[in-house]
């Protein structure tokens, strides 16, 4: 981590607010691109805690994705107006229903973390997943947050400051926090966990802490999606959802945060890039299945990393332990 | 009270598909200590077998639904989806048999994720129907029964249920009483301690993929013969299922694996006949998540110690 990670994140910040003064002249498809690669990588740095730094394997980060998005916007159609109508206002609320979601997904995380307490790899991996399956389930049902009719009406607040700032906060915050003293613990757990009980780090705290910080940022992630499409639906958080995440956080290499956000980049273009697969006459013809649907390329990309280079592009030594 | 009987004859035969693929899944665990993800992908491989073969074998037995007929489709079934898994664990598992567990937990969702994807590039995302490969028909209950009567009982469930014992009774005589059965037990037990006893550690692994992949594939016709409508990600719900009900009964515990299936199966026919069908997921989960926490180890199963 560079020297001064303080005075970084403030000058990303003013640069996100001066950028965000130019927003209304880019293209309104490069801009639909360009947020939607500042909440992958809110959602793709945040993953990371948990499964790069912490060595926990989470599938259901969408879930904690779907609690933000839904608690944020259902506070922003309830009680979005009654602070007044002011700019300052409504800024202000807008800000705090993004807290709200992120807090309620933290809530969340927690519940998942306990059981991670007593389960590791495979077992975590489905039961997060069964979480996930569990919150769109609830949702489905919820008759005040849609149900399977989705949920829409929400005012286009999120915009190109709101979504980086909160992009260099996660990473900053993921940062900080895996290069503090305090953090080492983080990466104790990830290399041995019966070492670093066996030398007094409190395991559990550390893997409960991951899930929380994680899903905090996940749900406001959540919240900027929803305030930006201004409509969700629960099919949009499902397990397939968070694939794409676990895919960017392998694909950088997990516990290497620039790779990650890299590998985010990435994969919000690639799609994009390949969706117009039609103008490339070039491209051999056997090829064309496989960049017309994004999954095939998705796994096959997967399969072959963990073949040829399982730290993924950027990460380096993360893989050190032996098959127990 | 009909309509609680009612209720346990559709768990049943819904428990049985789970129980068929319950067993990969608890079998590779035995051998490999690793959750073969695409397990679930292997069983809609077999339904699909069965869609395509089954019109040209049936033209072999002349043309109608017939016993023999649906026999033939289900060994052709079975013996296809034995290859798929001997070729997916070689081409994907074997290599990284060193690795870390992660390293092959990722390369089993990949697989997996592979299969479905290129499965509906392949065979079409929306639902295909089923050739009728043996007529399914309600039963008819003598009157004489009284309120049993009322009843309804298909042919396939009876089927479903039928095939699945026989084929639970086959995998018991082969585990127990082969000297392939005998190794895969052994290498279960202790690897180092198998392959010095000469036991081929790669042949083994082979083969109980062959035979959790056969019975995922003869689980994909059953299916099939039951709900005559298949698509590619069909085998994403069955397998997770199926996944709870080896973890509820133990996993590598091979009983375990066919009594959690049955046991899952009936829960979910009791929560879709009393509570509401859009729970049975979320509550199939929601069992899964409270075993883990109470008794990781299962039903049937026995806790293991970490070793350092």
């Amino acid at each position: 981590m560079t020297g001064r990670p303080k005075v970084l994140l403030l000058v990303t910040l003013v640069a996100c607010a001066v950028l965000s003064s130019f927003a209304d002249e880019i293209n309104p498809y490069y801009y639909d691109v360009i947020i939607g690669i500042g909440i992958n990588i809110i959602l793709a740095a945040s993953l990371n805690l948990i499964n790069g730094y912490t060595g926990q394997f989470s599938l259901g980060h969408a879930g904690f994705m779907a609690v933000g998005a839904y608690s944020s916007a259902w506070l922003s159609l309830t009680f979005g107006y009654s602070f007044g109508l002011g700019t300052f206002a409504t800024t202000t609320t807008y800000f705090l229903t993004l807290v709200a979601g992120g807090l309620m997904a933290a809530l969340v995380g927690l519940a998942v973390g306990i059981p991670s307490l007593r389960l590791r790899g495979d077992y975590l991996a489905i039961v997060t997943l069964g979480f996930n399956e569990i919150i769109k389930g609830i949702i489905q049902n919820a008759e005040p947050l849609g149900a399977q009719r989705g949920l829409g009406g929400m005012v286009q607040h999120t915009n190109f400051f709101w979504t980086f700032a909160f992009a260099a906060l996660t990473v900053y915050v993921v940062l900080s926090l895996v290069h503090s003293t305090y953090g080492s613990g983080f990466l104790a757990v990830r290399d041995d966990e019966i070492a670093a009980e066996a030398m007094g780090i409190n395991t559990t705290k550390y893997k409960v802490l991951a899930f929380v910080v994680g899903a905090f940022f996940a749900g406001v992630a959540g919240g900027l999606y929803a305030h930006f499409k201004q409509f969700i639906h629960p099919e949009g958080f499902n397990f397939l959802r968070s694939f794409d995440i676990v895919v960017m956080v392998i694909l950088g290499g997990m516990g290497s945060t620039v790779g990650v956000c890299l590998a985010a980049v990435l994969l919000t273009i690639l799609p994009e890039w390949l969706r117009v697969v039609d103008d490339y006459p070039w491209l051999p013809e056997w090829l064309r299945p496989i960049t017309e649907n994004r999954m095939i390329l998705y796994s096959l990309l997967l399969i072959i990393l963990m073949l040829t280079r399982p730290q993924g592009l950027f990460g380096a030594e993360n893989f050190r332990r032996k098959a127990a | 009270m009909i309509e609680f009987l009612q209720q346990l004859v559709n768990g049943l035969a819904q428990g049985s598909i789970y129980a068929l693929i319950a067993l990969g899944y608890t079998m590779v665990y035995g051998v490999l200590r690793f959750i073969n993800f695409a397990h679930g992908d292997v069983y809609m491989l077999g339904a699909f077998t069965g869609l395509y073969a089954a019109p040209r074998l049936l033209q072999a037995f002349g043309g109608g639904p017939s016993l023999s007929g649906a026999i033939t489709v289900l060994v052709v079934a079975m013996f296809i989806c034995a290859i798929i898994g001997i070729l997916i664990e070689r081409l994907c598992y074997r290599p990284l048999r060193e690795r870390p567990r992660l390293t092959v937990l990722i390369t089993a969702i990949g697989v997996s994720l592979f299969i479905e994807n290129a499965g509906q590039y392949a065979f079409g995302a929306e639902p295909k129907s089923f050739p009728e490969i043996i007529s399914d028909r309600a039963i008819e209950i003598p009157e004489s029964l009284g309120a049993l009567s009322t009843l309804t009982i298909t042919i396939g469930q009876l089927i479903v249920i039928g095939v699945t014992l026989l084929l639970l009774i086959g995998l018991r005589a082969t585990v127990l009483h082969t000297r392939l059965g005998m190794a895969m037990r052994a290498l279960s037990f202790n690897p180092l301690a198998a392959s010095l006893m000469g036991v081929n550690a790669d042949v083994v692994i082979s083969f109980t993929f062959a035979l959790g992949s056969a019975l995922a594939g003869a689980a994909g016709i059953l299916t099939s013969i039951q709900q005559p409508s298949i698509d590619p990600l069909m085998g994403v719900n069955a397998g997770l299922k199926a996944f709870v009900a080896a973890v509820l009964g133990g996993i590598g515990n091979i009983p375990g694996a066919a009594l959690g299936g049955v046991l899952i199966g009936l829960l979910e026919a009791l929560v879709v006949g009393y509570i509401n069908p859009t729970y049975r997921d979320a509550i199939v989960f929601a069992v899964l998540i409270l075993i883990l926490l109470l008794k990781p180890s299962g039903l049937l199963g026995k806790a293991e110690g970490e070793k350092v």
